[in-house]
């Protein structure tokens, strides 16, 4: 069973990707980022596995559904996809907890007060008060700045350009520059 | 010091309660029964009280007033909960603490959700307990 969940603004932000895509399996829509804080996720594409009983198999890891972005990400897509299937049809057990245990990135503090300024932002934003938004946007950057989900995530409800803008650009060079992690891949 | 309609956000919903507002200090303090209405303590002759558990009133001393009002960012910093607060706004972001979500993730529990779909129907996680479900989030940006 494959559940999408999108970060987006609005239903109609998504609509055109969803439409696009035509997909089978329910492909949810997420306004107010909820999933990213009940999972941790740090960045999209994040993905889960779930087994029958309601556990994660392994942590929140990057994995792409085809290798367009590969020349940007420096991921390739087909290996983690080959890794699912083998679990699917039980062609290999799962991962030992003890091992994933070490790529398991748990919510601290500053992740969860990040959230909260995020969450406080994104709501003044939907209520016509981007100014007092962009405030709290910022210190949600401030305090947890390796959360795309949060610095990247609120850029459109800034008024800026997410998909390759110069803002965009300069803060994703430095922050890379400065040993940030864009994918989380494991093995 | 002004009276004024409150807006409380959390992630499971939004409630508008009323508030004595004080921007000069950037504080907001809520009624007893702001404080039940939107964050489920209920003020009792023990302490602040949610199902089996109070807190007692000793404890309430500089998040309680002589007046009776509650000081929100007293209580949350009391409930250790995470709060982004705009006096000026009239809106606060009331989260859920880090060791809370932590101690699902450690447990390697998938926490449930329900979420529309383009027609606005609701999904909930929960209705494909008992296969392999790929979770993948993804975002247009």
């Amino acid at each position: 069973m494959i559940v999408t969940v999108g970060f987006e603004r609005s239903v109609e932000d998504a609509r055109e990707w969803i439409e696009a895509a035509r997909p089978t399996h329910p492909s949810l829509i997420d306004t107010t980022w909820m999933v990213a804080d009940l999972y941790n996720v740090v960045n999209v594409p994040t993905v889960f596995w779930i087994d029958e009983s309601g556990h994660l198999v392994r942590p929140g890891e990057t994995a792409f559904g085809s290798n367009v972005f590969q020349e940007f990400t420096g991921v390739d897509a087909t290996e983690h996809h080959a890794l699912l299937r083998a679990w699917v049809r039980g062609e290999s057990p799962p991962p030992s907890r003890d091992a994933m245990r070490e790529y398991q990135d748990l919510p601290t503090e500053a992740d969860q007060q990040a959230r909260a300024e995020f969450g406080l932002g994104r709501w003044l934003w939907e209520h016509d008060m981007a100014d007092a938004a962009t405030a709290h946007f910022a210190e949600g950057e401030r305090l947890a700045p390796h959360q795309w989900t949060i610095w990247r995530g609120s850029m459109r409800m800034q008024g800026l350009e997410p998909m390759g803008g110069p803002e965009f650009m300069d803060k994703m060079t430095a922050f890379i520059e400065a040993g940030g992690r864009m994918n989380k891949i494991i093995p | 010091m002004t009276s004024r309609r409150f807006t409380v956000i959390q992630a499971d919903g939004v409630t508008e309660v009323d508030a004595v507002a004080d921007p000069h200090h950037d504080t907001v303090r809520l009624t007893a029964a702001a404080v039940e209405q939107s964050l489920g303590w209920q003020r009792k002759a023990e302490g602040l009280c949610r199902g089996d558990v109070c807190i007692p009133s000793r404890r309430l001393e500089g998040v309680e007033g002589t007046d009776g009002l509650i000081d929100l960012a007293a209580l949350a910093s009391l409930l250790a909960r995470p709060l982004a607060i705009d006096v000026d706004a009239g809106a606060a972001f009331v989260g859920v603490a880090a060791p809370e979500r932590a101690a699902g993730l450690a447990r390697f529990d998938a926490p449930d959700f329900t979420l529309p779909d383009l027609d606005g129907r609701l999904h909930s996680l929960s209705e494909h307990r008992g296969k392999k479900v790929f979770l993948a989030t993804w975002a247009s940006w």
